[in-house]
C-alpha cells in the first residue's frame, strides 16, 4: 500500500514538472518585449539592457526555464509586466481570498451532495429520487455564470435585494470582513459542484445497497439506520472521493468565472486582468498554482481511495 | 486517423439532427449481432424516455432560434444587430436597448448561431482527436498506451478554462483559437472514455477473427472497433457538447471569446449586466437561452446513456 501511494506521489511530481514546461513554453511563443513593457516611456536602450540582465532575459530559454522553476519553489514568480512589481506580492492576498471561497464551497457542497445522493438512493425509483435526478441534471448542465446571474437576479437585484451583488472590500481589508458578500459566490460554486457529488453518491449507493453484505446485515436484523451508516456508506465513499476530488480540483479553475461575476478579488480575477493586459508572468503563475492545487487534490483523493479500499489496505 | 468521420458526425448530430447517424450505427451493430430480436433504434429509445423527449425539444427550439434568428432579426425588430436604435438602456421596442443603444431583441435573435456552430465544431475536433488517441492507446497497448495516457494526465492537470486563457493570451481571441483550444482540451477526457470502451470490446471474437484474416490494423479500428463503441462515444459527445457550449459562452462572458461588435449571447451578458436592475432583458434573454440549450443537450446525453445501458455491446 505504501508503495502504491509512493508511486502516485512520484507520478504527481512528474506531472507537475511537465505542466511547468508546458506553461513556460507559452512565454516563448509570446511576441513583445517585457522589459520595454515594464519601463514604458522611460525605455532607453541602456535601461532595457539593464532590466533584461536583471530579469535574466538575456539568457537562453533553457536557463530561464530552470531559473523560473527554481523561483517557484521559493515563491518567486518573477516580475509582472503590467504592474511592474513582483508577481508574488500581487497574488499573495488573492490566493488566500480564493482559497477561502473554495473551502467554503467545499464545506457547503460535499455534505449537501452526499446527503441528497444517499437520500435519493434510499428512495430509488420514487418521486423524491426523480426530483433529485431532474434537479441535479439541470444544475449540472448550467455554466457557472448562468447560475450566478440567476442568483444575483433573485437575491440581489430584481426580485429581492437582500444580498450584495458584487464584492466591495475596501483595499487592505480581507474579503471575509464583510461575510454577507461571500454568500452568493459560495452558493454559486456549491450549486455547480454538489449535483455531481449527489449523482455519483446515488449511483454507488445503489450498487452497495444491492450487495451481499448489505443483504446479510439486513437479514441479521441490523437496524436500517445502522445498515446505511455503518455498512453501506463507508463502502460507497471510496469511488465518491474521486468525484469529490475532481470537483474540488475543478473549483480551482471554476472560481475564475465566479470571481469575475462577483468582482471577487481572488486569483481568478487576477488571471482575467492578466490575460487582458497580456501579462504573461501572472498568467503563468496562476496556471501553475491552479495546476498544483489540481494535482495535490487528485493525489489526496487517490490516497483516500487506496485507504478506503479494504482489499488494498490489507495487502500492505 | 484524421479521416475517421464517425465521431465528427456524432458531434454534429447531437445538435442539428439529434443522433441520426449513431442510431444508424446501432442498427448496423445490431444486424451483425446474432440475437434474433433487433433492438429499437437508439433514436426511438431516447425519445421513449421523458428526459430524452424534453432534451430533444429544448435543444431543437434553441437551435432553430439560433439559425433562424439571424435571418428574422432585421425583419421582426426593424433594427440590424449592430445598428443603433435609441439611447442606451431604454425600453423602446420589444425588449429595449443595450449598453450602446442597440436593439436587444435583434441582438438576441442574431447571437446564438456562432455559439452553436463553435460548440459543435469544438466538440467534433475533441471527439475525433480524443477518440483516435483513446482507441490507439487501448488497441496498441504497452508503451504506446503508457505514453499517451501519461501525456493525458499532464494535460488534465490544467483546468480547461485556464488552458483556454493561456492559449488566448498567446494567440489572441480569434474564432479558430476558441474552437481549437476547447476541442483539444476535451480530447484527453474523451480519450479516457474511448480507451475504456475499446478495452471492453478488444477481446471480442469478431476482432480476433478480423486479426486472423490479417485485416490491416487501421481497418480493424475503423470497421470493427469504432462501430462497436459508438454507444459510450455518443454519450460522451452529448456531454462534451454541453461543456463546449458552457466554456465558449463563459469565455465570451469574460470578454475573451467573441469580440465586439459581434452579437453573441455570452458577450451580451457581459455588456448588459451593469444595468441588470434597470434593463434586465439584455441579460435575462441570453442567460435563459444558454440555460435551455445546455439543459437540453445534457438531458439528451443522459437519455442516450440510459438508452445504451441495456443494449449496446461496447458500454462498459
Amino acid at each position: 500500500m505504501t508503495k502504491l501511494i509512493l508511486r502516485r506521489l512520484v507520478l504527481s511530481v512528474f506531472i507537475l514538472l511537465a505542466v511547468s514546461v508546458l506553461v513556460f513554453c507559452a512565454t516563448l511563443l509570446l511576441p513583445g518585449d517585457p522589459a520595454r513593457a515594464i519601463l514604458g516611456q522611460q525605455a532607453t536602450p541602456e535601461r532595457i539592457a539593464a532590466l533584461n540582465a536583471q530579469l535574466n532575459l538575456d539568457q537562453p530559454a533553457v536557463v530561464r526555464y530552470f531559473l523560473w522553476l527554481g523561483g517557484l519553489f521559493v515563491g518567486d514568480f518573477g516580475m509582472s509586466t503590467a504592474f511592474g512589481g513582483p508577481v508574488s506580492e500581487l497574488l499573495g492576498e488573492r490566493i488566500t481570498a480564493s482559497l477561502v471561497l473554495m473551502v467554503l464551497a467545499a464545506v457547503v457542497s460535499i455534505p449537501v451532495g452526499l446527503f441528497f445522493g444517499i437520500w435519493s438512493a434510499l428512495h430509488r425509483g420514487g418521486r423524491r429520487d426523480r426530483a433529485v435526478t431532474w434537479v441535479s441534471l439541470t444544475l449540472a448542465a448550467l455554466p457557472e455564470f448562468v447560475i450566478g446571474i440567476a442568483l444575483v437576479t433573485i437575491f440581489a437585484t430584481s426580485v429581492f435585494q437582500i444580498l450584495p451583488a458584487v464584492t466591495m472590500a475596501p483595499p487592505g481589508t480581507p474579503v471575509w470582513a464583510i461575510p454577507s458578500q461571500l454568500i452568493l459566490p459560495t452558493i454559486t460554486l456549491a450549486l455547480v459542484v454538489a449535483p455531481y457529488i449527489a449523482r455519483m453518491m446515488r449511483a454507488t449507493m445503489i450498487d452497495v445497497l444491492d450487495s451481499g453484505y448489505v443483504e446479510m446485515a439486513r437479514l441479521k436484523g441490523v437496524p436500517e439506520r445502522q445498515v446505511v451508516l455503518r455498512h453501506a456508506v463507508p463502502h460507497a465513499i471510496g469511488p465518491v472521493a474521486q468525484v469529490i476530488a475532481i470537483q474540488l480540483a475543478w473549483l480551482a479553475g471554476g472560481v475564475v468565472v465566479v470571481e469575475f461575476l462577483f468582482r471577487y478579488p481572488g486569483i481568478g480575477q487576477a488571471l482575467i486582468d492578466a490575460v487582458n493586459f497580456r501579462d504573461v508572468q501572472v498568467v503563468q503563475a496562476v496556471s501553475m498554482i491552479v495546476a498544483i492545487v489540481y494535482v495535490v487534490v487528485n493525489l489526496l483523493a487517490d490516497i483516500v481511495g487506496i485507504l478506503a479500499n479494504p482489499k488494498l489496505r490489507s495487502a500492505a | 486517423m484524421s479521416e475517421n468521420p464517425r465521431p465528427d458526425e456524432l458531434g454534429g448530430a447531437a445538435v442539428s439532427a439529434p443522433l441520426q447517424p449513431s442510431s444508424a450505427d446501432a442498427a448496423v451493430g445490431a444486424d451483425v449481432k446474432e440475437s434474433a430480436s433487433k433492438p429499437r433504434s437508439l433514436m426511438r429509445r431516447v425519445w421513449g424516455q421523458s428526459e430524452g423527449r424534453v432534451g430533444i425539444i429544448l435543444t431543437g427550439v434553441i437551435v432553430l432560434l439560433a439559425f433562424l434568428g439571424p435571418l428574422l432579426a432585421p425583419v421582426l425588430t426593424v433594427y440590424a444587430p449592430t445598428e443603433f436604435a435609441d439611447r442606451p438602456f431604454q425600453s423602446t421596442g420589444l425588449f429595449g436597448t443595450d449598453d450602446l443603444g442597440r436593439s436587444v431583441a435583434s441582438r438576441f435573435l442574431a447571437g446564438g448561431m456562432l455559439l452553436v456552430l463553435y460548440s459543435v465544431a469544438a466538440t467534433a475536433i475533441g471527439m475525433v482527436v480524443g477518440a483516435a488517441f483513446g482507441i490507439i492507446a487501448a488497441y496498441a497497448g504497452g508503451a504506446t498506451d503508457a505514453i499517451i495516457m501519461r501525456i493525458n494526465d499532464v494535460l488534465l492537470a490544467i483546468p480547461q478554462l485556464v488552458f483556454a486563457m493561456l492559449a488566448i493570451v498567446v494567440l489572441g481571441p480569434q474564432g479558430w483559437v476558441l474552437i481549437l483550444v476547447i476541442g483539444l482540451t476535451h480530447a484527453p477526457r474523451i480519450a479516457r472514455v474511448a480507451r475504456a470502451a475499446t478495452l471492453s470490446v478488444i477481446n471480442e471474437d469478431y476482432i480476433r477473427a478480423a486479426e486472423m484474416y490479417a485485416m490491416p490494423r487501421s481497418r480493424i479500428i475503423l470497421r470493427e472497433i469504432v462501430p462497436n463503441i459508438t454507444g459510450p462515444l455518443s454519450v460522451e459527445a452529448g456531454l462534451r457538447l454541453t461543456y463546449s457550449i458552457g466554456s465558449i459562452a463563459s469565455l465570451s462572458f469574460l470578454g475573451l471569446g467573441m469580440q465586439p461588435p459581434t452579437a453573441d449571447w455570452g458577450l451580451m451578458i457581459n455588456e448588459n449586466r451593469i444595468a441588470l436592475s434597470i434593463q434586465p432583458w439584455g441579460v435575462i434573454l441570453p442567460v435563459a437561452a444558454i440555460a435551455v440549450l445546455t439543459i437540453g443537450t445534457n438531458l439528451l446525453a443522459d437519455a442516450t446513456a440510459r438508452a445504451n445501458a441495456s443494449t449496446n455491446v461496447g458500454n462498459a
